[in-house]
């Protein structure tokens, strides 16, 4: 079994799905959504076939593939996995169905066709696996720019307020950002040999000046993907115009291509450069944490809240991930998939409450929790995950974070430390201002209001707060899984943990 | 006084040409012969047919590398492969020029000398049958290309310049509407080509001279000639960077790049559509074509010294292209400053000193041609009464009146942005790295930072098209003849074939990268 080509398989079978999705007919809408959700729950099946295939201490890539593309340029379709891409690829098969099943009837408010908007659900599944497993630079890049298309689209013909200006923005930071990496790309592949071969690689001598200027290039651009302060003011007004579905993808999946990007290519292709570039990248993150906490305390608009505390938590991301220890860098990958599920499903459950209020305003709700208690209870278990409090997922990422980073930097974690509180005070606010409190009256009016969850939206939600506590409890299955690949990683840049100290005096006295 | 003897002639060799030229002659005997209503039918499969066999020949010619008629043409590599480039790309014109369904009578104007605005004017523009020289015109500038890329000695190239430039200038001057914006255009085109000939010309005299200095050797202005004094001039040969130099305004021009530019927004704009297409496709390939000769053959061994100032023309080519890109509203004026800022991608591609960059080149341009020709295929169906609808803001929601045609142009748009499955990226891929790869990695940081600005005005069509919505005054696309749905389905299929699996062109340019000396 581990012979199939899994990683192939599952970046063309959405692709597939979409073009059914597209060809079916505008008249029969229903049709259109229940193939894309079977096509996505295929997808999700053969996942998880794949976990469960996967040999948790086997070869860091595994299921690897490569064929000739473009031989002229040393271009291959090479696909590989390490843990840290499968956890990301069983995170993408799991989100996009909850979002097309939870954007049912998203599209029907817009004057454009519905199968079309299911059809781009599925290229930009497509598109996010790909980029996920490629594991050639220029396939990678392929897959990197092509994801703006669909998403895009999405914002552009189905979002709300604003959709046009945060549509065109979001195109064109990327779209700088990738070019930035164009350039680092063919340098890469002038100064390696005119190859892409990640493996090939990362086993190339570069010189100190080259390699800062490649690092660099790269760098911009996961950086404006992620994003990491100063770059990220793309992010509020995608993630507010989108429509909560596709947001949930975009600050759920898609920008944590940034970050794997940071841990894949930065540091093992560029390990020294990466080592001297740290305390800038710290010092983003840092400020990325408090500065988007204390800007989302003060948004009245639900869905740019949200983007605000994935900023901050994007910021925890690369703290993570440039104090290079082992613990901080799976503390960084678990937030990734852990930040997914959380943040996620913060967005879907504040896009039914948006559905339902017509509004996404803070001040237009007020005690909604007299009305749709369920719902209210759901938010609010999605704010206590996206505070990180202990006995959900996120909890235990952001932990192992701020320890990993403590023992090096210790400056760097307190300050971090502070962005916890911080995040306690934006998500309980919001949870107070939007279902506790004396209700609004304006609420009892609008009609979507008194419907609390029904079976669809409870489907949605159930797996996901499931998987917070399970995880919050339980992280093993995945840590087991990510252990090896940022083992692997910490071994590229040549760092090694430091000793613990405490317990040996002969150290402390010194 | 010594018997001239002619010099021996490979026929085979120079068949293409000779077949468009032939083609172009007969085109003038078919106007005196046949009767008008037959013409525009008979016209178009001559020309149609002297396209096709001349590029049977160039196959057939594939694996000839030689110089032949006196060393005044160089059949090689790159001159076989620019010639079906330019025999392609003629032929999807060809189907443009020829289409007649989506505006009655064509797109050109029944008699030429008929006054501007007049009664006449507006009687023909109703839907008399437009002129039928056109096609004759046509054969004739292809035929100057195929002699341009070709071309081994500077005179020879002077005179496939004015072969190709004058029916251009006529050709830009027949718009069935806008008359007397298409008359400008031309008139523009025509008094700015002129300096530009004369300069070209001044710079051969220069290089001769400057050939004739050097001790020991025969005067001349072939390539071999040039390139062998170029290696023993003395250190800072004067007359050789003047007629460099002016050699090189010459082909600037017709290649588009700037300082040399400001003619092209009014000509493409001005002239009939379909010529608009034929320019920034064929005549692109042919300067660039003979760039590549003049930079690669004969002046290869002052490569250090026009370098840097080529490729400040480069950077200055991207920048202007991409800036004055931003502020159009013309979607014809548009897609011209984008070309600019192609040429100087082109240039970029030229300046790499290897074998990889002529053959980047050519790719570039053959991926460009198909990707401009579908493009300006399109401008062509957006119109109303008066014809094209090119002010942009008549595209607004043009998405939802015809998804389809919008989604075309939308691949289009996104291919000249350079996003990845499409020819706009692994041309400029191409492109880049072989620049990088021959040092000049300031050239390949310029192209991505002007990549960037250039995409926010392609970006801003999509928007226009798909997120707003239609105003009273969007258009409906007409649908097309199928000559025009030939022409544009070769070139999105080309486009997205290219983007995808570029593998066999790259290897035909690879294959067809060294020129013979």
């Amino acid at each position: 079994m581990s012979d199939f080509p899994f990683l192939s398989v599952l970046t063309v079978a959405p692709l597939v799905g979409a073009l059914v999705v597209a060809v079916l007919p505008r008249r029969r809408p229903e049709l259109a959504k229940q193939v894309a959700l079977g096509w996505s729950l295929l997808v999700l099946a053969l996942s998880v076939v794949m976990w469960v295939t996967w040999q948790t201490g086997g070869d860091r890539f595994q299921f690897r593939e490569s064929y000739p593309w473009i031989p002229n340029w040393g271009v291959n379709f090479t696909f590989a996995a390490d843990g840290i891409a499968l956890v990301m690829l069983m995170l993408i098969a799991l989100l996009v169905p909850l979002v097309i099943l939870a954007s049912w009837h998203d599209a029907e408010s817009s004057k454009r066709s519905v199968p079309t908007y299911f059809a781009l659900l599925l290229v930009l599944e497509c598109t996010m696996i790909g980029v996920f497993a490629a594991a050639d630079v220029f396939l990678f890049y392929v897959f990197f720019e092509v994801m703006l298309v669909p998403m895009y689209f999405l914002i552009g013909s189905y979002g709300g307020h604003q959709r046009q200006y945060a549509a065109v923005k979001f195109f064109l930071y990327s779209l700088v950002g990738g070019l930035f990496m164009l350039a680092a790309v063919i340098g890469l592949w002038v100064v390696g040999g005119k190859t892409f071969d990640w493996v090939a690689l990362s086993e190339v001598d570069i010189s100190t000046g080259a390699e800062r200027w490649l690092f660099l290039g790269f760098f911009i651009a996961f950086a404006i993907k992620a994003p990491f302060f100063p770059f990220h003011t793309w992010l509020p007004d995608a993630g507010g115009a989108a429509p909560a579905g596709a947001a949930a993808l975009l600050v759920g999946v898609l920008d944590k291509v940034g970050t794997f990007g940071l841990l894949r290519y930065c540091l093992p292709l560029f390990p020294d450069a990466a080592k001297w570039f740290a305390p800038w990248a710290l010092a983003l993150g840092v400020i990325g944490i408090i500065y988007a906490a204390l800007l989302a305390i003060g948004q009245n608009d639900l869905k740019r809240l949200v983007s605000y505390t994935s900023i901050a938590h994007f910021g925890f991301i690369g703290v993570g991930i440039f104090a290079f220890t082992s613990q901080a860098a799976t503390g960084a990958v678990l937030y990734m998939v852990n930040h997914g599920l959380a943040t996620g499903l913060l967005f879907l459950v504040v896009g039914m409450l948006v559905a339902r209020r017509g509004s996404a305003l803070i001040s237009d709700f007020g005690g909604a929790g007299k009305m749709v208690p369920l719902l209210a209870g759901v938010l609010f278990f999605a704010g206590l995950a996206s505070l990180a409090l202990p006995g959900t997922a996120p909890f235990i990422s952001e932990f192992l974070v701020l320890i990993g980073t403590f023992s090096v930097n210790k400056p760097v974690a307190v300050i971090a430390t502070l962005g916890v509180i911080l995040a306690a005070a934006y998500v309980l606010w919001m949870v107070q201002r939007t279902t506790q409190g004396t209700l609004n009256p304006a609420l009892t009016e609008v009609e979507g209001m008194k419907r609390d969850l029904n079976l669809r939206e409870k489907v949605v939600v159930a797996p996901l707060v499931a998987l917070i506590l399970l995880l919050g409890f339980y992280p093993k299955p995945v840590t087991d899984v990510i252990n090896p690949a940022v083992q692997a990683t910490m071994q590229d840049i040549g760092k090694t943990d430091p000793a613990p100290s405490a317990g040996t005096p002969q150290e402390a006295s010194r | 006084m010594s018997e001239l003897k002619l010099p021996p002639i490979d026929y085979a060799a120079l068949a293409p040409t000779l077949i468009l030229l032939g083609a172009a002659l007969v085109g003038v005997l078919v106007e005196a012969f046949v009767p008008r209503r037959r013409r525009h039918v008979v016209q178009l499969a001559v020309a149609l047919l002297a396209v096709l066999g001349a590029l049977t020949m160039v196959v057939l010619n594939a694996n000839d590398r030689l110089i032949t008629i006196g060393g005044a043409i160089a059949i090689d590599g790159p001159a076989l492969f620019l010639q079906g480039a330019i025999l392609v790309l003629a032929a999807m014109a060809l189907l443009l020029i020829g289409e007649r369904t989506v505006e009655r009578g064509g797109a050109f104007v029944a008699q030429a000398a008929v006054t501007a605005e007049s009664a006449d004017d507006r009687r023909q523009a109703d839907g008399a049958p437009g002129a039928t020289e056109v096609y004759p015109l046509t054969s004739f500038a292809v035929g100057g290309m195929l002699i341009f890329v070709a071309a081994n000695d500077l005179l020879t190239m002077f005179i496939a310049l004015e072969v190709l430039s004058l029916p251009l200038y006529l050709l830009c001057a027949l718009a069935r509407r806008r008359r007397l914006l298409s008359q400008e255009a031309a008139m523009k085109y025509f008094l700015l080509g002129a300096y530009a000939s004369a300069f070209f010309l001044f710079g051969v005299a220069l290089v001769y001279g400057f050939t004739a200095g050097i001790p020991g050797r025969s005067a001349g202005v072939d390539f071999a000639t040039i390139h062998a004094a170029v290696a023993e001039s003395p250190s800072s040969p004067v007359l050789l960077f003047g007629g460099m130099a002016m050699i090189a305004i010459g082909l600037l021009f017709k290649a588009g790049a700037a300082p040399f530019h400001v003619w092209t927004p009014d000509v493409y704009q001005g002239a009939p559509t379909p010529i608009t297409g034929f320019m920034a496709a064929c005549t692109k390939v042919a300067a660039f074509g003979a760039l590549l000769r003049v930079f690669h053959v004969a002046f290869e061994g002052a490569r250090w010294d026009f370098t840097p100032v080529l490729g400040v023309v480069a950077v200055l080519t991207m920048l202007v292209g991409a800036v004055l890109a931003v502020t159009q509203t013309d979607i014809k004026r548009l897609l011209a400053y984008s070309s600019i800022a192609n040429a100087g991608y082109l240039l970029v591609g030229v300046l790499a000193p290897t074998s990889d960059g002529v053959s980047g080149t050519m790719f570039y341009l053959v991926a460009y041609g198909f990707s401009v020709l579908a493009a300006f295929a399109v401008v062509t169906l957006v119109r109303d009464a008066d014809g094209e609808a090119t002010h942009l803001s008549r595209w607004a929601g043009l998405g939802q009146r015809s998804p389809f045609y919008a989604g075309l142009f939308t691949f289009i748009l996104l291919a000249f942005a350079g996003i990845p499955l499409t020819s706009g990226f692994t041309s400029k891929f191409a492109v880049f790295s072989a620049a990088f790869d021959g040092g000049q990695g300031w050239l390949v940081i310029a192209g991505v930072l002007t990549s960037m600005v250039l995409a926010f005005p392609y970006l801003r069509v999509v928007v226009l098209m798909w997120l707003s919505e239609p105003g009273e005054s969007t258009p409906a696309v007409v649908v097309p003849g199928w000559l025009t749905s030939a022409a544009l389905t070769i070139g999105v299929v080309a486009t997205l074939v290219l983007g995808v699996f570029p593998q066999p062109l790259l290897d035909l340019a690879a294959g067809a990268a060294e020129f013979v000396r």
